[in-house]
């Protein structure tokens, strides 16, 4: 399979008034109390397990669901283990309207599709997009659809050193390929 | 076309053209970890190029602040693991006594104007106080600048932003910092280097311009410098994404209150709220001039029965400043809790979490939910929370 499409099943972060939930921390997505694990497959089981509404997303998750949440995704700590988790659960992609500076750079380095996605307010608002609906994007020209709906997702593409951090599989095979 | 100073910065450090929103290769002066990301740094490096050099040794540095000295087997492990390849390589580590790593840097004069500094805390770009570009990164990208002295980096756009009038007496570095998280909330210099001018940052002393630059996080910015009369200045025809102006005129002491550190109100609004504990520290107010700043306050007074006031200094510089200017004693005489230099208070490290049902009053930078534990946490400068801890409710100096 062309490793640049990303097909799977939407989780939609939403709070328990229906409202895409902005601002998602790093203490949320992995808690600092977690900080001394260095094995990846550990990291799994605590992804998202300080997000309200949302602890038990990590035993809920499936291979290759595609995360959608509100902008500023990311937001506070260096710690890569917020990106690491996502990856441990094996998950297609995360895509938001922003995401921090820090988080954004440790999953373009980790080789993890994070990818920017244009008026999602309007979608969720209008029930145009929702947890359990299938999306396919192709991360590379940024065309993306909603397939359970039929309808297309305004999806930004990877730029062209995001892609070639991915396609290499993350940033030290990356910098091998330059030498 | 002129150049903003974070082109500036990143060109003297880039044989690529250093216009904002280009994707460039940058070297790095200073590459470090601490001891969260450390071990996943070292492992990563280990797994990755084996038993190979570091690009330099000279440039790269573990600072252990976070769990210092380690309170559990999990981070002393982590902790040796560190030092382990430190001795290996002969790389330099400022161990659990010394405090913040960002702080120790200043101090060391690693951090210079003009220099680029990474490493694995998502406040390196306090750097800014002094003119030097830091970056926070994650434990991949710190690994790679280890073994190759350098870090691909899209240049930010730059924001300028004008502070007009001039604040209150009683508002402080924090306060006006504050201000700004709400003023400038997540939006306003997202992903971007901002430059603040006008006279109410150009008066701001180096604690104050570190308190400032400390909280570009929580704007969601990528650094913020305060240019004027400083070493490095912007050009004339530099190009801005944004000039944001913001009236400062008459600004008294603010409240970061639950959730965010971005729901800002003025003190007058949360004034009264019963406190459990307070917090005096972090890598926003732990100089010395923000200990003698509570000093005054707490001098001849008692914190409140019931209530505990912990106190962390920045770095053991600081905390023997404290010593020689007999802070120490004050603090120690009105029932605070002084322990030693770190990032304590802010993560899960050696300092006390909260409770379900506690409410914290600190200095610190966040105050996310779950962040310091299940209370709530409500954000001020040193005054604030110093008062309140003597009224065991949310104060200011003139409620006492």
């Amino acid at each position: 399979m062309d490793n640049d499409i990303r097909q799977g099943r939407a989780v939609v972060l939403l709070d328990a008034k229906g409202r895409i939930i902005e601002d998602i921390d790093t203490d949320q997505i992995f808690h600092n109390a977690h900080l001394h694990i260095t094995d990846i497959a550990q990291m799994g089981p605590l992804a998202l397990g300080n997000l309200e509404g949302w602890k038990d997303f990590a035993k809920e998750s499936r291979e290759g669901d595609i995360l959608i949440a509100g902008r500023n995704f990311g937001a506070g700590s260096s710690r890569q283990q917020a990106v690491d988790c996502f990856i441990a659960l094996k998950l297609g992609a995360v895509l938001a309207p922003s995401f921090s500076a820090i988080y954004f750079r440790n999953a373009v380095n980790s080789g993890f599709p994070v990818l920017k996605i244009n008026v999602l307010d309007a979608l969720i608002a209008g029930g145009r997009l929702a947890t359990g609906d299938t999306i396919r994007i192709d991360v590379r020209s940024g065309r993306a659809e909603n397939i359970s709906r039929k309808t297309v997702l305004e999806v930004e593409p990877m730029s062209p050193v995001q892609h070639d951090i991915f396609a290499a599989g993350d940033l030290f095979k990356y910098g091998k390929v330059l030498g | 076309m002129g150049r903003t100073i974070i082109e500036k910065i990143i060109q003297a450090h880039s044989r690529d053209e250093a216009a904002a929103g280009r994707i460039i290769w940058m070297d790095l002066d200073v590459r470090s970890a601490r001891d969260f990301g450390g071990p996943n740094v070292v492992k990563n490096f280990e797994k990755e190029y084996g038993g190979a050099p570091p690009a330099d040794p000279a440039k790269t540095f573990f600072t252990f602040d976070l769990c210092a000295p380690a309170c559990s087997l999990k981070y002393a492990d982590n902790q040796q693991a560190c030092r382990d390849f430190a001795r290996k390589h002969g790389i330099r580590v400022y161990d659990v006594d010394r405090g913040v790593g960002t702080h120790v840097m200043i101090e060391e004069e690693l951090a210079k104007a003009g220099g680029t500094v990474v490493g694995t805390d998502s406040h390196m770009n306090i750097l800014g106080a002094v003119n030097c570009f830091g970056q926070g990164m994650g434990d991949v990208d710190i690994a790679f600048a280890f073994k190759t002295g350098r870090t691909w980096f899209e240049v930010p756009e730059s924001v300028k932003v004008v502070l007009k009038g001039r604040p209150a007496a009683a508002a402080g570095a924090k306060d006006l910092t504050l201000f700004l998280c709400r003023e400038l909330g997540t939006k306003k210099i997202a992903l971007s280097s901002a430059e603040f001018y006008g006279e109410a940052a150009r008066n701001l002393d180096l604690p104050g311009r570190i308190t400032l630059c400390s909280m570009i996080t929580e704007m969601a910015g990528i650094i913020g410098f305060i240019p004027e009369n400083g070493p490095i200045a912007a050009d004339a025809d530099a190009a801005y994404g944004a000039v944001v102006e913001v009236d400062v005129g008459g600004l008294t002491p603010q409240v970061a209150v639950p959730p965010s550190p971005n729901t800002v109100r003025p003190l007058a609004e949360v004034r009264g709220l019963r406190i459990d504990s307070g917090f005096i520290g972090s890598c926003t107010n732990g100089r010395t001039e923000d200990f003698a700043r509570a000093a005054e306050i707490l001098k001849g007074c008692k914190v409140k029965e019931g209530v505990m006031l912990k106190v962390v200094p920045a770095t053991r510089r600081v905390y023997e400043e404290m010593l020689e200017r007999g802070i120490l004693e004050t603090l120690f005489q009105s029932g605070a809790i002084v322990v030693n230099p770190g990032c304590g208070g802010c993560a899960e490290g050696h300092v006390g979490l909260t409770g379900k049902g506690e409410v914290q009053v600190s200095t610190g930078n966040r105050n996310f939910p779950g962040k310091q534990g299940k209370g709530q946490t409500y954000l001020a400068g040193p005054a604030v929370v110093a008062a309140s801890c003597v009224a065991g409710a949310i104060a200011g100096p003139e409620d006492l």
